[in-house]
C-alpha cells in the first residue's frame, strides 16, 4: 500500500495509513525525496499514528528519510508515535536521534511554522 | 491394640476409599457421640477455651466479651465441622472472622494458637469423660484426631490467605498513588517520584507518563527524583528509555533534584545521561519548563 503524499503550502504531509512493508517504505523515501526536489519543500510531517509496530527496518528508514531531506535544506518531523511504540522503539534501541518529532500533525505543523520564522 | 490399630488404618483411609462401609459408620457413630458431648457441654467447655486463651494472653487487641462472643461462634462453627464432616461453612466463617480482625492487628500465630487451644481443651474433656474406658477413648480420638487437625489447618489457611488478600490489595493501592502525573501549567506536567523504584514501578511509571503526555497534549515534562533516595544502573537506564520515549512523542524531559550522592554514583557506573536535560531542583526544572513554553512570569503587586 502506497503512502499518499500531499502538498500543503511549503510543507508535504505523509500519512501512513497503516502498517506498511519493506517495500512500501522504500517507495515513500524515494517519493517523498522526488517531491521535496519538485516542489521545493522547506518541511516533511511524516504521519505515523497508524503504525503500531515500529520495527528496525522501518525506524531506520525514518531516520534515513530525515538525514536525506536534511541535505536537501529542509526539515522533517515524525508525528504520531503512539506511547507503546514509543517505549517499544527505546528499549530496542530505535531512537530516532537527531530526527525531530511532535505529538500529532498540528504540533508537527506549529513547529516547522515556528522554525521558519524564526530562520527567515 | 489391635483395636487401635484398625481405627487408625479406618480413619486414614476414610478419605480415599468408600469401601469399607461398616467401620465409616462405626467412625461416623463415634464423632456423632462426639459432637453430643461437646453440644451437652458446650457452656462449660467454651468457658474454659475463653479462660484458657486470656491465661496465654492471646488476642489481647480484643475486649472479653468480643473474645466471649467470637468464641461462641468458632465453637458452634466448630462442633458443626466435626458434625458434618464439611469445612465450607467453617471456611466461610474463618474468612468473615479474618477481615474483621485483621484491621485491629491481630497476629497468624494468635488465631493458630486460639484454635489449638480449643482443640485441646475439647481433647482434656474427651480424656475427662472415658478415662475408664481406655479402648474407646482411643476410637474417639481416632475420630476426632484428623477431624480437628483439618479445621485447624482450614481455619489457619483461611486466615493466611486473608491475609495475603488484604496485602494484595494495599500493595495494588500504593502503586496506584505513587505515580501520581501532575498538570501544572498549560501543556506542562510534572511527575514527582518518591521512594523506591523497582523495574515494576518504573515499568508503570513510563506508562503513565506517556500516556500522560498524550492525553493532556505535553509539550515538557519535569521529572523530579527529589524523594528517590537511591539509584541504581537499572534505574538510571530506565530514566533515560523514559527520557527518549518522551521525545519520541514531542516532549521535552527536564530531570530536577538529582542528590549529589546519586550524581556521582551516576558518574561512576558510567550511565550516560549526556542527553538529559538536567536542573538543580524543582523550581528552577519549572522555571526552565516555562521559558521553554515561552511562559513568563510576573508578580502582579509586591508581596505584602
Amino acid at each position: 500500500m502506497e503512502v499518499p503524499i500531499l502538498k500543503q503550502g511549503e510543507f508535504l504531509i505523509a500519512t501512513f495509513q497503516a502498517a506498511l512493508s519493506d517495500a512500501d517504505l522504500n517507495h515513500l523515501r524515494i517519493g517523498l525525496i522526488q517531491q521535496v526536489v519538485r516542489f521545493r519543500s522547506r518541511g516533511v510531517i511524516v504521519d505515523v499514528t497508524a503504525m503500531d509496530v515500529m520495527d528496525s527496518f522501518a525506524s531506520r528508514t525514518l531516520r534515513e528519510i530525515a538525514h536525506i531531506i536534511r541535505l536537501r535544506g529542509a526539515e522533517t518531523v515524525i508525528v504520531g508515535i503512539q506511547p507503546e511504540v514509543a517505549f517499544a522503539m527505546v528499549q530496542l534501541g530505535l531512537t530516532l536521534e537527531g530526527v525531530a518529532t511532535a505529538l500529532d500533525l498540528e504540533e508537527g505543523l506549529a513547529y516547522l511554522n515556528e522554525k521558519f520564522k524564526t530562520t527567515n | 491394640m489391635a483395636k487401635r490399630d484398625g481405627g487408625t488404618q479406618e480413619t486414614g483411609t476414610r478419605n480415599n476409599q468408600g469401601a469399607n462401609l461398616a467401620r465409616t459408620e462405626a467412625s461416623s457413630e463415634l464423632l456423632r457421640e462426639l459432637v453430643a458431648h461437646l453440644r451437652q457441654n458446650r457452656t462449660q467447655l467454651r468457658e474454659e477455651w475463653v479462660s484458657r486463651i486470656a491465661e496465654t494472653r492471646l488476642l489481647t487487641a480484643m475486649t472479653k466479651e468480643e473474645i466471649f462472643a467470637e468464641a461462641t461462634s468458632v465453637y458452634d462453627s466448630y462442633v458443626e465441622a466435626l458434625e458434618t464432616e464439611t469445612f465450607e461453612a467453617l471456611q466461610a466463617y474463618a474468612r468473615n472472622l479474618s477481615e474483621r480482625i485483621i484491621p485491629r492487628g491481630v497476629e497468624t500465630h494468635e488465631v493458630v494458637g486460639i484454635v489449638l487451644l480449643l482443640r485441646d481443651v475439647l481433647a482434656r474433656s474427651l480424656f475427662a469423660k472415658y478415662q475408664t474406658d481406655f479402648k474407646k477413648l482411643n476410637r474417639i480420638l481416632d475420630a476426632y484426631e484428623p477431624a480437628a487437625n483439618r479445621i485447624a489447618n482450614t481455619v489457619a489457611i483461611s486466615f493466611v490467605q486473608e491475609r495475603e488478600r488484604v496485602i494484595r490489595q494495599q500493595q495494588e493501592a500504593i502503586r496506584e498513588l505513587s505515580t501520581p502525573v501532575l498538570q501544572v501549567r498549560e501543556r506542562l506536567l510534572i511527575l514527582p517520584i518518591i521512594g523506591v523504584i523497582d523495574p515494576q514501578r518504573a515499568r508503570q511509571l513510563t506508562e503513565q507518563l506517556l500516556r500522560g503526555i498524550r492525553t493532556n497534549r505535553a509539550k515538557v515534562v519535569v521529572i523530579d527524583i527529589t524523594g528517590v533516595a537511591a539509584m541504581d544502573a537499572t534505574v538510571a537506564n530506565h530514566l533515560v528509555q523514559t527520557v527518549e520515549a518522551s521525545r519520541l512523542l514531542g516532549a521535552t524531559v527536564i530531570v530536577t533534584g538529582l542528590s549529589p550522592e546519586i550524581a556521582q554514583t551516576l558518574v561512576t557506573i558510567g550511565v550516560d545521561l549526556g542527553k538529559m536535560n538536567t536542573v538543580g531542583d524543582l523550581q528552577g526544572g519549572i522555571e526552565q519548563a516555562e521559558r521553554l513554553l515561552g511562559y513568563k512570569v510576573v508578580p502582579s503587586a509586591e508581596p505584602r
